[in-house]
């Protein structure tokens, strides 16, 4: 475990979301401390980005959400993202019919958006800036949807699946713009590559059929290949 | 030659209308997913407010241009207000519930008729008009109605200012945004129902417009002028693609050109057949119509 204490800045307890006729999640709880990547891990389909997805407001849900202590549970989507949540969502859903700039504009939530942060990260997206983003590779995309949920101080970022699809090449730049993140924000991060999450998390949790099974610090549970077979199934880490 | 042109120029004038009535119906299903069959009364709403504000209201008022331009002032004011009262009052509490929109908006259809016939009676009220929009001008040999350059002159303003308003200013960057995907939008911290009540008010006013010119291009208005308006608006809003200004404004033309061609030089009465037609090969050939947007990423 974490040899240091931190304080839990994210907590998720007895979370509920019905899909239909399936009960994705069944009772999830878990804490994020604050600073730092805490990793979502589970096999595809045990609910990581539906847990994402319920946090922001985006699908119904039942139980506890708190920030920091304030109860986000009740609030609609844009409320609870006005408390300072930032959202990188899986197939990056950039408006593909806006130019990037646009893209970003549209993210601008604080009074004074941190467009030099977000160009020193991607310089490339300041020189596209009037290039439509449907027009962008999958990779720039994926800048465009980080750099959205940078441009402002959030106090946590939701990051869902952000390598994937992209090259080998690609997924060190990302990871290395994730650790860019983790100096300044807290960030929930589901991931399916693990030598991602090996690089930069800190903490994990790994979900199972819309539970939590396990909660450890990360290099700790990906130091176990028999405890990471059986929970991710994945016979190599 | 001149009966050429004066088919043209009256297609585009009836062409501004269904363009008018269309962008506000193709922005509403853009953003929002909602088929809104009570568009006719917004149309109905701006005609009648127009017409009854020019008798009560302006009476007074010795100039008739200025008194038609009061009027219809008040007219696009009521639509817009109505509009947005509806979005309110009837479409929020039903987000997401498609098959209780439809029927909302439907009975709102047809209540407000039957008000209208109720207050006013069924037969078609005179129009009051500056005189001037009842006569000609004659370019190549074709004498055509004044009327028919405000209705374009109109219809293309409406377009420049949705286009510069959709462009240039974050609500209309909002809206484009919503078209494509809605709960992004929403993830982003953007709450999403001040756009929906804003492009509600943006269509009244727009059908509003379109009732008042309806009254000009016809000469009277009459309590279901709307609901045949909006039937051929709903063809060009499919035609042009769902959420697409651009498209809507092309397909309006190309619905009123048909009409009137076929009208004119096949046999009277057949061109709207003829639409029909035309909007079941777009549909076989580009379902997304001219330039509709992707909407199928709305949650």
């Amino acid at each position: 475990m974490s040899a240091v204490a931190t304080r839990t800045l994210l907590s998720v307890r007895d979370l509920h979301v019905h899909l239909g006729q399936s009960h994705v999640l069944q009772g999830v709880t878990f804490d994020v401390p604050e600073g730092g990547v805490t990793a979502l891990l589970g096999r595809n389909g045990v609910g990581k980005t539906t847990t994402l997805r319920a946090i922001l407001g985006l699908v119904g849900r039942r139980g506890s959400v708190e920030l920091d202590g304030e109860q986000l549970a009740s609030l609609p989507t844009h409320r609870v993202v006005q408390r300072r949540i930032g959202y990188v969502p899986e197939d990056r859903d950039v408006f593909t019919g806006l130019t990037v700039a646009e893209n970003l504009r549209l993210a601008e939530r604080d009074a004074d958006p941190r467009y030099e942060l977000v160009y020193d990260l991607f310089p490339d997206l300041e020189a596209r800036g009037a290039q439509r983003a449907g027009t962008l590779s999958g990779g720039q995309q994926q800048m465009v949807a980080i750099a959205r949920a940078l441009l402002n101080d959030n106090r946590v970022l939701l990051v869902d699946e952000p390598t994937k699809g992209l090259a080998p090449a690609l997924v060190a730049d990302v990871a290395h713009v994730l650790e860019r993140l983790a100096e300044l924000t807290t960030v929930l991060l589901v991931e399916q590559n693990l030598s991602v999450v090996r690089r930069i998390a800190r903490e994990a949790i790994v979900l199972d059929q819309g539970r939590v099974v396990h909660t450890s610090d990360a290099k700790e549970l990906l130091e176990q290949p028999e405890l990471v077979r059986r929970l991710l199934g994945v016979g190599r880490s | 030659m001149s009966t050429f042109l004066l088919l043209t120029i009256t297609a585009f004038g009836l062409g501004a209308m269904y363009f008018l009535i269309a962008s506000g119906l193709s922005l509403i299903y853009g953003l929002m997913g909602v088929l809104n069959f009570a568009h006719g009364a917004f149309i109905s709403v701006g005609s009648y407010g127009a017409w009854w504000t020019e008798a009560h209201l302006f009476s007074g008022v010795h100039s008739v241009v200025l008194r038609f331009l009061l009027a219809a002032f008040m007219g696009l004011v009521i639509g817009g207000v109505f509009a947005a009262a509806v979005e309110l009052v009837l479409i929020r509490p039903l987000y997401n519930r498609h098959i209780e929109q439809v029927l909302v908006t439907v009975g709102l259809q047809l209540a407000f008729v039957a008000l209208l016939v109720g207050i006013w009676g069924p037969d078609a009220k005179v129009f009051v008009v500056p005189p001037w929009l009842h006569e000609t001008t004659t370019i190549a040999g074709a004498h055509i109605p004044n009327d028919r350059w405000v209705e374009i002159a109109t219809a293309a303003t409406v377009l420049v200012l949705l286009q510069l308003f959709l462009r240039r200013t974050r609500y209309g960057l909002i809206i484009r945004a919503g078209v494509e995907n809605r709960a992004m939008v929403q993830a982003l911290g953007i709450d999403v129902r001040k756009a929906f009540t804003l492009v509600f008010a943006i269509g009244g006013v727009a059908a509003a417009v379109a009732g008042v010119l309806s009254g000009v291009y016809f000469n009277t208005i009459s309590p279901d002028q709307g609901t045949s308006l909006l039937i051929f608006a709903f063809i060009v809003v499919v035609i042009g693609g769902l959420g697409s200004i651009g498209g809507s404004a092309v397909a309006a033309m190309v619905v009123a050109l048909t009409q009137q061609y076929t009208n004119y030089y096949a046999s009277a009465g057949i061109g709207d057949m003829v639409v029909v037609l035309l909007l079941g090969l777009v549909l076989l050939a580009r379902p997304r119509g001219f330039a509709g947007a992707v909407v199928g990423a709305r949650a």
